[in-house]
C-alpha cells in the first residue's frame, strides 16, 4: 500500500520559502529595522544631507547678510537660533557650516575608503611578501602620531580645504587596510574565488567582482564609524584656527566664535554646538546598528 | 619576554626615523622663510640670521647635523623667543602638560572603568543602559566643546571654581581634567563593559563561584584582571590622544603647558620650536605605544604563552 506521492514540504512551506530568499543586505535591513536608535540616527543623517543640499535655496537669510543695528540678539520668530555680533542669522550660518562639515566628513572618508579598500585587498590577495611589505608599512604609519602632523601640514601648507581631505583622509585609511586585508586573506582560499581563477579571469576581475563586494559588511560599517570621527577632526582643528577659514563656515569655526562670546550671548555657542554632536550622536548610534545588522559576530564584544 | 621588549624597541627606531625626517623636511619645505617678518630686514642681517641657525648649508648637512644634535638631546633654538632654547620652552611646558594628563587620566580610569564594570554587571538593564548612554553622550561631545560649557555652567554660571588658569586660584585644576578626561572615560567605559561581559561568561568565573567566593570578589579578583586587558592596550594610544586633547583644553583654560605652546609656535611659524616638540612629541607617543604593549603583554597569560610559543 503505497500512500500517494506527496509533493516536497520544503518547497510548498512558506516559511521556508521566504527563508531562502533573504539575501545578506534584506536580511541585515531586517534586523536594522528593529533597531529604533539606529533608524532614528539614519533619518536625522538624511535630513542633514537634504537641508546641506538645499541650503542655497531654502536658506532663511543670505549668508554674509548683516544687520548691525540688531547686533547679537536670542532667538526670536524671526531669527529662530538668534543672531551673531554682527546681527548674521545663525539658523542660516548653521545651515552653511551643515555643507562644510558634511563634506568634510564624506569626502575625507571616500579618500580613506578608496585608499584602503585598494590597499587591503592588494595586500590580502598578493599574500607572501608583498602582504608583508605593505602591511609593515601600515605598521609604521599606525605608530606615527597623525594628529600632530596634520597640524603641522595646515601650517607648513597653509589652510587649504583639499589639502584638508587629502590629510585626513590618509590618516584613516589604515584601520580600512587592516580590516579588509583580514577578510579578503579568508576569502581567497574559498571555492568561489578557485571557481574564478579555473574560469580563467584576471586577477582585476576577481578582485572586483569577487573579492570587494565580500569585504563590503565591515567596509561599511567602519565608514560609518569613521564621518563621525573625520568630522570631529575637522571641527577639533577648525576651532584652533588651523581648518576651515572664514569666510567659509564650519560647525568647528562657528563653536570657537561662540565660545569668544559665550558669557554674554551663550546660545551663539549652544547652538552649533548642539547641531555637531546630535549630528554625532546619529552618525554613531547608525555605526552601532549597522555593525549588530551586518556583523552579528563582531558586536558581541 | 626579553626578546620581545627588544624587538620592540628596534621597531621604534625606524618609526622615529620616519617621524624626525618627515617633520625635518616638511618644516624645510614650508612656504616663507622663518624670517620673512611685516618689516623688511636688510639682507647682511638675514645673512646672519642664516648662519646663526645653519641655514646657508646644504640641506643634507642641515639634516645630519639636527640628527647629530637631537642625538645629544638639543632640540635647537627657538626662532620667535631669541634666547630661548626648545629644550627650555619644553622644560618649562610639560611639567603643567604632564600633570594635566595625570589628573585628566585618573578621571578617566575612575569613571571609565567603574562606570563600565557597573554597566556588565547587569546587562541590558537600566543599570546598563544609564552610564552606557552617558558614554556616548562623552563621545559625542568634543573636548572644545565640553570645555567651554563646562566653564559656563560652573565658572561663570554658578562661580563654583576658577575658569582658567593653573595652580594661581584653589580649584582651578578640576575643570581641565574633567574636560580632557571625560572623553577618555566614555571610551574606556565602552571598552571595560566589553571586556567584563567577555569575561564573566568564561567558565573559571562559574569555578569561582561555584567555589562559594562572594561575589565582590568574583568580580574585583577574577573578572577584572581579565576584563581590563581591552582597556590597558587602550592607554597607549590614549596617551597621544591625552596630547592632542592638550592643545585644545591648555588653549581654553590658558594654561601654560606644551599644547599651548605648540599652537602658538604654529600661528608664529616658528619652524625651529614645531621641529622641535613635533620629534619630543612622537617620541613619547612611540614609547607610551611600546610601554602600554609591553604591559599588555605581561598581564595577559594567553599572549605570553602564544610569544613563548613563537619564540
Amino acid at each position: 500500500m503505497f500512500k500517494a506521492k506527496q509533493p516536497e514540504p520544503v518547497l510548498t512551506d512558506p516559511l521556508v520559502q521566504a527563508v531562502k530568499g533573504t539575501s545578506l543586505w534584506q536580511d541585515a535591513w531586517i534586523r536594522l529595522r528593529k533597531n529604533t536608535f539606529a533608524l532614528c540616527g539614519l533619518g536625522v543623517i538624511l535630513f542633514l544631507c537634504i537641508i546641506a543640499l538645499l541650503t542655497p535655496f531654502i536658506a532663511p537669510y543670505g549668508y554674509e547678510q548683516q544687520n548691525l543695528l540688531l547686533g547679537a540678539a536670542p532667538p526670536s520668530a524671526e531669527h529662530w537660533l538668534g543672531t551673531d555680533i554682527f546681527g548674521r542669522d545663525m539658523l542660516t550660518r548653521i545651515m552653511y557650516g551643515s555643507r562644510v562639515s558634511l563634506m568634510v566628513g564624506f569626502i575625507a572618508t571616500g579618500v580613506a575608503l578608496l585608499i584602503g579598500v585598494l590597499w587591503g585587498t592588494i595586500a590580502g590577495y598578493a599574500g607572501g611578501r608583498v602582504d608583508a611589505v605593505m602591511m609593515r608599512l601600515v605598521d609604521i604609519l599606525y605608530a606615527l602620531p597623525f594628529m600632530i602632523f596634520i597640524v603641522l601640514l595646515m601650517v607648513v601648507f597653509g589652510r587649504n580645504i583639499l589639502l584638508l581631505f587629502l590629510a585626513i583622509g590618509a590618516v584613516e585609511w589604515l584601520t580600512m587596510a587592516r580590516i579588509v586585508r583580514g577578510q579578503v586573506l579568508s576569502l581567497r582560499r574559498q571555492e568561489f574565488v578557485e571557481a574564478a581563477v579555473s574560469l580563467g579571469l584576471s586577477r582585476w576581475t576577481i578582485i572586483r567582482r569577487h573579492l570587494i563586494p565580500n569585504t563590503l559588511g565591515p567596509v561599511i560599517v567602519y565608514t560609518t564609524l569613521t564621518i563621525p570621527s573625520v568630522m570631529l577632526l575637522e571641527a577639533f582643528l577648525s576651532f584652533l584656527g588651523l581648518g576651515i577659514q572664514p569666510p567659509q563656515s564650519s560647525w568647528g569655526l562657528l563653536i570657537s566664535y561662540g565660545v569668544e562670546t559665550m558669557e554674554e550671548y551663550p546660545w551663539l555657542l549652544l547652538f552649533p554646538g548642539l547641531t555637531l554632536s546630535i549630528t554625532l550622536f546619529a552618525l554613531n548610534f547608525l555605526g552601532d546598528g549597522l555593525r549588530d545588522a551586518l556583523d552579528p559576530r563582531a558586536s558581541k564584544n | 619576554m626579553f626578546r620581545f621588549i627588544l624587538s620592540r624597541l628596534l621597531q621604534a627606531i625606524p618609526v622615529l626615523l620616519v617621524v624626525i625626517t618627515a617633520t625635518f623636511f616638511l618644516v624645510r619645505a614650508a612656504p616663507g622663510g622663518p624670517f620673512s617678518a611685516e618689516k623688511a630686514v636688510p639682507p647682511e642681517i638675514i645673512k646672519a640670521l642664516e648662519a646663526r641657525y645653519h641655514l646657508d648649508q646644504p640641506m643634507w648637512q642641515q639634516y645630519f647635523g639636527y640628527l647629530n644634535d637631537l642625538v645629544h638631546g638639543e632640540f635647537g633654538p627657538s626662532f620667535r623667543y631669541p634666547g630661548r632654547t626648545v629644550n627650555e620652552l619644553i622644560a618649562g611646558g610639560l611639567p603643567i602638560t604632564a600633570e594635566l594628563a595625570l589628573y585628566a587620566m585618573l578621571v578617566a580610569i575612575i569613571i571609565g572603568v567603574c562606570a563600565g564594570v557597573f554597566a556588565a554587571l547587569k546587562p541590558n538593564t537600566p543599570q546598563d543602559y544609564i552610564p552606557m548612554s552617558a558614554a556616548m553622550l562623552g563621545i559625542c561631545m568634543p573636548s572644545f566643546l565640553m570645555g567651554p560649557l563646562l566653564v559656563l555652567v560652573f565658572g561663570i554660571w554658578f562661580e563654583w571654581v576658577p575658569v582658567s588658569g593653573w595652580g594661581d586660584l584653589p580649584g582651578d585644576k578640576i575643570l581641565p581634567a574633567i574636560t580632557l578626561g571625560s572623553g577618555y572615560a566614555a571610551f574606556l567605559a565602552r571598552l571595560s563593559r566589553g571586556g567584563m561581559l567577555e569575561v564573566m561568561s568564561q567558565d573559571y568565573i562559574r569555578t569561582a563561584r561555584a567555589k562559594g567566593l562572594p561575589e565582590w570578589v568574583v568580580v574585583l579578583k577574577h573578572g577584572l584582571r581579565g576584563g581590563l586587558i581591552p582597556v590597558i592596550a587602550f592607554l597607549g594610544p590614549a596617551f597621544a590622544g591625552l596630547l592632542s586633547g592638550s592643545f585644545v583644553v591648555e588653549t581654553i583654560f590658558q594654561i601654560p603647558g606644551l599644547g599651548r605652546f605648540y599652537v602658538q609656535a604654529a600661528f608664529n611659524r616658528d619652524y625651529t620650536m614645531i621641529l622641535g616638540t613635533t620629534v619630543f612629541f612622537a617620541t613619547l607617543i612611540v614609547l607610551f605605544n611600546l610601554l602600554s604593549d609591553i604591559i599588555a603583554v605581561w598581564i595577559n597569560p594567553k599572549l605570553r604563552h602564544q610569544l613563548r610559543e613563537g619564540s
